[in-house]
């Protein structure tokens, strides 16, 4: 569903992504692991067609970036570490704003669906800067998967969240926004990566350092594995 | 592979950082150019009957207003160049325009008043050209500035481009918006329209002669400066590459 | 395993991937700005109480006789325009930049010149709302009669255009440092050949001038919305776009 083969990004002079070859299957969750500037967000911002390589080959769905970006961007739902939420408007008004930007027939009814899906539909009427950060990163799901897209970019989601509300994000993923769909998710968190992923993959130096099946990880050893890729000690 | 590399470097360094044959022959020309001009300027043309000497600053004053405004126009067209391409190369020529350009503007801004004040006894009118003289100035300044406060290098020549057009296209417009407004008083001094105006002075031929040649000479002028400029400017990206090439394999 | 979850996806909506057309897109984020701003009122209020300032300013600081006051109403209220424009205009881009939002927009299948015309028309209308309350406020305080048929054209011409110009720089100036200093240097060189002929026409129609004389401003306020709107409209992909 994604393939990337030799992405470089280049700012400037400053080689962040230095040819990444990474697959990720049709229904397959992988989580890219990787220290901070790593280029794991950039490698997903050109992946969500809102950066472009500076060289290699890309493509989601068949469709090569960024020539049919627009085409992409109807199959991607994205969810960062930032919610891409409008603070003066209600949950509600926000999903519906986004419905008519993706076009979306019956919005009312998919909204309400997607609100009750992420727990949030009693609050649906509240403004969305009075919303704890946990309650704003349900509602960035909601968002991400409204147009019910078939591929899912996760990039740090329990960034700034605190044990429980990363635990009810955790469900949340589960239950409804990764069921199905083909996911890439970015942390650096290695029990929260671990979690759900089908495959791992760490991306250290700019490049693919390490990719192996979920299966017969377990966190200790990752994490060792980790710690000796990326050259650093202690980050479990 | 590092071997090579350390090898390599020293001789590349070197040829990058000899002055090309072309530039030097260009800047000895540009200079003789100049003496030529101050010469045609201050002795070869005759003074001006009603003005007197003053009226002489016209010929570099005139001769550097051509020329910034070519400086832009190169920066629209680089700027429209480097949006297609996105060829780093296209970049560093609308930059580097824009610097040389707003030199020789200051030149025209400075020159005009000083002659100003002895034709209409003060230094400045609000006058079509020299509004939009000035307007052009705060303009490329505006650019520099957007410039300077980006990071994104990719970002910078990207907004630089955009910026750089845009800006072109208000100076324009500006320029016929102050036309309407009155009459100009600022001499024609080039153009059929010669003869009209309380600033006629009727140019003689040697006249003519000095201030063809100062448009030829500002033009080298631009040209050499550009060119200085856009070397200066690839060798401190080279100083920069060496330097994050340096730094990836020292750790 | 991936077989039994892909049955178990509800099916997807029809329409959610075809491109949504650019008039949608853009009605959309107009409605979503001005529902914002009608919750929270802190644009146009900022630029309102602004503008009311800068006409105490200017009533003070160039010390208006009767005549002089006349004479320079038309110049008072573009110049106030202006600059409470440039403080909408920052507020309304550099939101989209704080919480992330520009991401957002730039995720959504639409074609990126809706987000500018949207943009644009959102800026427009509330620089439109400042500029009819400030038509009465100024009537009275300057005692000149704004009320002639021919100013809302003006209005709407000069608005439209410095509207159209300023999304264009302001969704450059919120990614520089020091992005509120920036803009108006950045905008306001540029605005000046909208603000010219606007003043003028104003101008002109206050004094009582007839329509056929003023006819030039007219069209040069026309011929700068058009080529300043079609350079934004080419433009502003190669702003957003990284």
């Amino acid at each position: 569903m994604i393939e990337a083969r030799g992405v470089i990004k280049v700012f400037g002079l400053r080689p962040v992504l230095r040819g990444v070859t990474l697959t990720v299957g049709e229904g397959e969750f992988l989580t890219l692991f990787g220290p901070n500037g790593a280029g794991k967000t950039t490698f997903l911002r050109i992946v969500a067609t809102i950066s472009r390589p500076t060289g290699g080959q890309i493509a989601v769905a068949g469709l090569p970036l960024p020539a049919r970006a627009d085409a992409v961007r109807g199959l991607l739902g994205v969810v960062s570490h930032q919610p891409l939420l409008y603070g003066d408007l209600s949950a509600e008004e926000n999903l519906r704003f986004y419905a008519r930007m993706y076009n979306l027939r019956q919005p009312a009814e998919r909204i309400r669906e997607v609100l009750k899906a992420v727990g949030l539909h009693r609050r649906a009427a509240d403004l969305v800067r009075t919303y704890s950060r946990g309650m704003q990163q349900r509602l960035a799901i909601a968002r991400a998967i409204l147009h019910d897209p078939p591929v899912l970019l996760l990039d740090e989601p329990y960034t700034g969240l605190d044990q429980d509300a990363a635990a009810t994000l955790d469900e949340v993923l589960h239950e409804v926004a990764t069921r199905g769909r083909t996911v890439l998710m970015t942390t650096h968190n290695i029990s929260r990566g671990l979690g759900l992923a089908h495959r791992v993959a760490i991306l250290s130096g700019g490049q693919i350092a390490y990719e192996a099946p979920r299966d017969g990880l377990d966190v200790v050893t990752f994490a060792d594995t980790y710690a000796e890729v990326t050259g650093m000690a202690g980050v479990r | 592979m590092a071997a090579t590399t350390t090898a390599q470097a020293p001789a590349d360094a070197q040829r990058a950082a000899s002055r090309p044959v072309g530039l030097t022959i260009l800047t000895v020309f540009t200079a003789l150019m100049l003496l030529v001009a101050t010469y045609m300027a201050f002795i070869y043309a005759p003074t001006e009957r009603t003005m007197g000497a003053v009226q002489r600053i016209f010929y570099f004053h005139v001769g550097a207003a051509w020329a910034g405004a070519l400086a832009f126009l190169v920066t629209a067209i680089a700027g429209v160049v480097y949006l297609i391409t996105g060829k780093r190369s296209w970049d560093i020529v609308g930059h580097s325009s824009v610097e040389v350009g707003l030199a020789l503007v200051t030149i025209t801004l400075t020159s005009g008043p000083i002659w100003a004040q002895f034709a209409w006894g003060k230094p400045w009118t609000w006058d079509p050209k020299l509004t939009s003289a000035a307007v052009m100035w705060l303009s490329y300044a505006a650019y520099l500035m957007l410039r300077q406060g980006l990071d994104d290098p990719a970002r910078r020549a990207r907004f630089g481009a955009v910026y750089g057009i845009v800006a072109f296209a208000s100076v324009i417009m500006t320029y016929f918006g102050v036309r309407f407004i009155e009459a100009t008083i600022h001499p024609v001094v080039v153009g059929s329209s010669a003869g009209t105006g309380e600033g006629d002075f009727g140019l003689a031929t040697r006249m003519v002669h000095a201030m063809v040649f100062s448009f030829i000479t500002f033009t080298f002028v631009y040209a050499t400066l550009l060119w200085h400029r856009i070397r200066l400017e690839r060798l401190s990206d080279r100083v920069a590459r060496l330097k994050a090439h340096f730094f990836s394999q020292s750790g | 395993m991936t077989l039994e979850a892909e049955k178990q996806r509800p099916a997807i909506h029809p329409a959610a991937r075809r491109p949504t057309s650019l008039f949608r897109a853009a009605a959309a984020i107009v409605w979503k700005d001005l529902r914002a701003e009608w919750r929270s009122k802190e644009t146009v209020s900022a630029m309102l109480v602004f503008a009311l300032l800068a006409i105490m300013v200017f009533s003070f600081a160039l010390e208006f006789d009767r005549t002089g006051r006349e004479a320079s109403s038309a110049g008072v209220l573009w110049a106030t325009l202006v600059f409470a424009g440039t403080l909408g205009l920052g507020r309304s881009l550099g939101r989209e930049k704080d919480q992330g939002c520009l991401d957002g927009l730039l995720l959504t299948p639409v074609d990126r010149s809706a987000l500018y015309f949207g943009k644009l028309a959102g800026n427009f209308i509330f620089m439109g709302v400042v500029a009819l309350i400030l038509l009465p406020v100024m009537s009275v305080l300057f005692d000149v009669s704004f009320f002639r048929p021919l100013i809302v054209p003006a209005l709407i011409l000069g608005i439209l255009g410095y509207a159209g110009v300023g999304t264009l720089i302001a969704s450059m100036s919120i990614y520089t440092r020091g992005r509120e200093v920036l803009l108006p240097i950045l905008l306001l060189p540029i605005a000046l050949s909208i603000l010219i002929p606007a003043v003028r026409a104003t101008r002109g129609l206050l004094e009582g001038i007839p329509f056929d004389e003023l006819l030039v401003w007219f069209n040069m306020l026309a011929a700068t919305n058009v080529i300043y709107i079609a350079l934004a409209y080419m433009l502003f992909d190669f702003v957003v776009e990284e």
